[in-house]
């Protein structure tokens, strides 16, 4: 078992033939993710590493029967990519694609809900159910299967928690990269109670960052949701004081959104909260050992 | 990005949000010639950067005479503003903006944020004007109002009566005046991408109009590359020279008081690595994200900027190659120390995608001062013992 992709999931992926997309896309191929065609407008019929090239998501989905995207476009294009997505019928869009305007995701988060899509990122690495299906940009050969589930805002410290898991001896049910964009599809709220109830996952690993208050409303999940132990990292402990000019945002959010915050919410709902990320593997070890 | 608050003025007005009449100069002649232009009788004087909490700074002053205008212009022209908004060291004032005085009647607080949480604007509203809104949110949460604007359907009638009945508006004349306010505030929101616009204090006058005494604004970075006259707006000067330098290469670079130089690749990582050298008893010299694109030019020109700082005892790279490829940043190292004098020892820690053939590149190249670490621990390790001299 495993959340959300596995190795039946049908991929497609929009900006298909651009660098971007290319590269990754034939890294996952290479992993063995099934991805079932691409999209590039006016490049439709031609093939693509071996896979269909199509003008349209509706086009791909249909014949291709594809659930997930992985979205390679530009970030001028990323909303209007997204929101095609959603009118398609996909279940998941994957984005990959960093710096996309915020109002963009506004617009195409509230489309895609509409229509009952879910959405990872923006400017994430993916998601990766290991040794079955890799959606995105890691390397793939540092997740070896296992019992941790992972979630983590940062691409590279999802690399470093899953390389200390692995290195510890266990491994990875599937790991995900939810972003810190202001706006981002599926984050800890949702993704926790998936892992509470994937069977294979035993233990899961929640890595954050500063800002924002996503960290402080999962503490409050886990105390009353989840009964798996949480091993918790929030990096910026040591980032100087925000340079803005108001601090609006800030009251919107009712929190400073600071490490220390966010570290002593999930500690009194019961997480072991790490100060260093080099102290994940030997902490996740710890919480095995007492399950 | 931030933009001063004569050029927020500028946006407002071209959306006919009502503003004073004011001209920026960068002069004390100007200033005067300024204030002869505006017509008085009384004037404001006010120092143009990016921060908040100028007033109580000294960098705002009312003027009644031309002579005072003169005087004002000298004082706050040239003079290192420190508030809570800015540095311990402060910001040279080199702008200032000259400004019809107005008939003030009493004052609100008025911004439009993105609201993480609800996913969409907030209009933001209060009738405690002129004072530090985080104390009235502290203090007297009740006195602030927010409603939130569904961008779908855009700023509707009855927001505008939320607005005006939650301010205690209830003069008809003066109920239309703050809707058209706020409305035309939200629409130049969402059309020049803002992130923040913020007016604190937003003025009702004796005629009972709304004028925008102040406004400070910020932009999605991510959208500048469609808003071409926002991104003409940037003042370099208001920013770090070593951030800006930094960014032309794709470092995203924050200098800080430490003694251990950082090059990370992802911002998460990096944060990371500052806690992780902290954590075992040193201090991080600065935030320093390589980003997804890094090459050996972009490499050595994180060495040099990391080197200008006098107090870097060590560097630690700390590289966990997921795009980033750990071969080109070995290959970079190497440029590095042929471009620029490394005389500090370099810890380096490489992981990830080509971290094999990393280890050969630096191996074969055989340079002095560079210590090879494990993994995370072991580098931080090893970079704070090398900054102690051990």
């Amino acid at each position: 078992m495993s959340i959300l992709i596995n190795k039946d999931t049908k991929v497609i992926v929009q900006g298909f033939t651009g660098k971007e997309g290319s590269f990754h896309a034939e890294q996952c191929l290479a992993y063995g993710t099934k991805i079932v065609g691409g999209v590039t407008p006016n490049k439709g019929g031609q093939e693509h590493l071996g896979r269909p090239v199509f003008n349209t998501v509706a086009e791909a989905v249909k014949s291709t029967g594809a659930t997930v995207s992985m979205i390679f476009v530009p970030p001028a294009f990323v909303g209007d990519a997204v929101m095609e997505a959603a009118e398609a019928g996909i279940d998941l869009a994957v984005i990959i694609t960093e710096g996309a305007p915020v109002k963009d995701m506004q617009m195409a988060k509230a489309h895609a809900t509409k229509h009952g899509m879910k959405t990872l990122g923006p400017n994430c690495p993916g998601i990766i159910t290991a040794e079955e299906c890799k959606i995105g940009i890691m390397p793939g050969s540092i997740f070896k299967k296992g019992n941790v589930g992972l979630i983590s805002k940062s691409g590279t410290l999802t690399y470093e928690g899953t390389n200390q898991v692995c290195n510890e001896g266990f491994g990875i049910t599937t790991a995900v990269g939810i972003g810190g964009d202001p706006i981002i599809g599926l984050s800890y709220n949702q993704l926790l109670p998936m892992f509470e109830a994937d069977p294979e996952t035993e233990c899961i690993v929640m890595i954050g960052e500063i800002g924002g208050d996503l960290e402080i409303q999962a503490a409050k999940l886990i105390k009353e949701q989840i009964t798996k132990p949480v091993v918790a990292f929030i990096a910026g402990q040591t980032a100087p004081k925000g340079k803005t000019m108001g601090h609006a945002g800030a009251i919107v959010s009712g929190s400073a959104g600071t490490a220390k915050e966010k570290m002593e919410a999930l500690e009194a709902a019961g997480v072991t909260v790490v100060v260093s990320p080099a102290e994940i593997g030997k902490a996740v070890t710890k919480a095995m050992a007492k399950k | 990005m931030n933009v001063h608050e004569y050029q927020a003025k500028q946006i407002f007005a071209e959306y006919g949000v009502p503003t004073p009449k004011g001209i920026m100069v960068e002069s004390v002649d100007a200033a005067v010639e300024a204030a002869k232009e505006l017509g008085g009788p009384i004037w404001v004087v006010k120092a143009q950067i990016h921060a908040g909490g100028r007033g109580l700074g000294g960098g705002v002053k009312l003027a009644k005479t031309l002579d005072e205008v003169r005087e004002l212009a000298d004082e706050i022209l040239g003079m290192t503003l420190v508030t809570h908004q800015t540095t311990a060291e402060g910001k040279l004032v080199q702008k200032l903006y000259i400004e019809d005085g107005a008939d003030i009647k009493d004052e609100f607080y008025l911004s439009v944020v993105l609201d993480r949480k609800l996913e969409m604007p907030l209009i933001m509203a209060s009738t405690e004007g002129g004072m530090n809104i985080e104390d009235v949110a502290e203090n007297t949460p009740e006195k602030i109002i927010t409603i939130a604007v569904d961008p779908a359907i855009g700023f509707q009638g009855f927001h505008g009566r939320e607005l005006a009945f939650g301010l205690g508006i209830t003069d008809k004349g003066e109920q239309k005046n703050i809707i058209s306010f706020a409305q035309k505030l939200f629409k130049l929101y969402m059309e020049k991408d803002a992130e923040m616009i913020e007016i604190n204090p937003l003025v009702r006058t004796g005629s009972g109009e709304f004028l925008a005494l102040d406004g400070k604004m910020g932009f999605d970075n991510s959208a500048l590359g469609r808003q071409p006259e926002i991104l003409a707006m940037r003042d370099l000067t208001e920013e770090d020279e070593d951030e800006v330098e930094a960014a032309k290469y794709g470092l995203s670079y924050v200098a800080l008081d430490g003694e251990i130089g950082c090059m990370v690749n992802g911002a998460g990582l990096a944060m990371g690595t500052m806690d992780t050298i902290n954590y075992m008893g040193g201090t991080p010299a600065n935030f320093l994200d390589v980003g997804g694109s890094a090459n050996a030019e972009t490499v050595a020109k994180g060495f040099e900027i990391i080197l200008k700082n006098p107090k870097v005892k060590a560097i630690f790279v700390n590289i966990f190659g997921g795009i980033v490829r750990c071969d080109r940043i070995a290959n970079g190292i190497i440029e590095a120390t042929k471009l620029t004098d490394v005389n500090v020892p370099v810890i380096v820690r490489l992981d990830g995608t080509n971290a094999p053939e990393a280890s050969e590149i630096l191996n074969k190249a055989n340079i002095s001062n560079l210590i090879v670490a494990s993994d995370l621990g072991d580098g931080a390790a090893k970079a704070v013992a090398a900054a102690k001299g051990n």
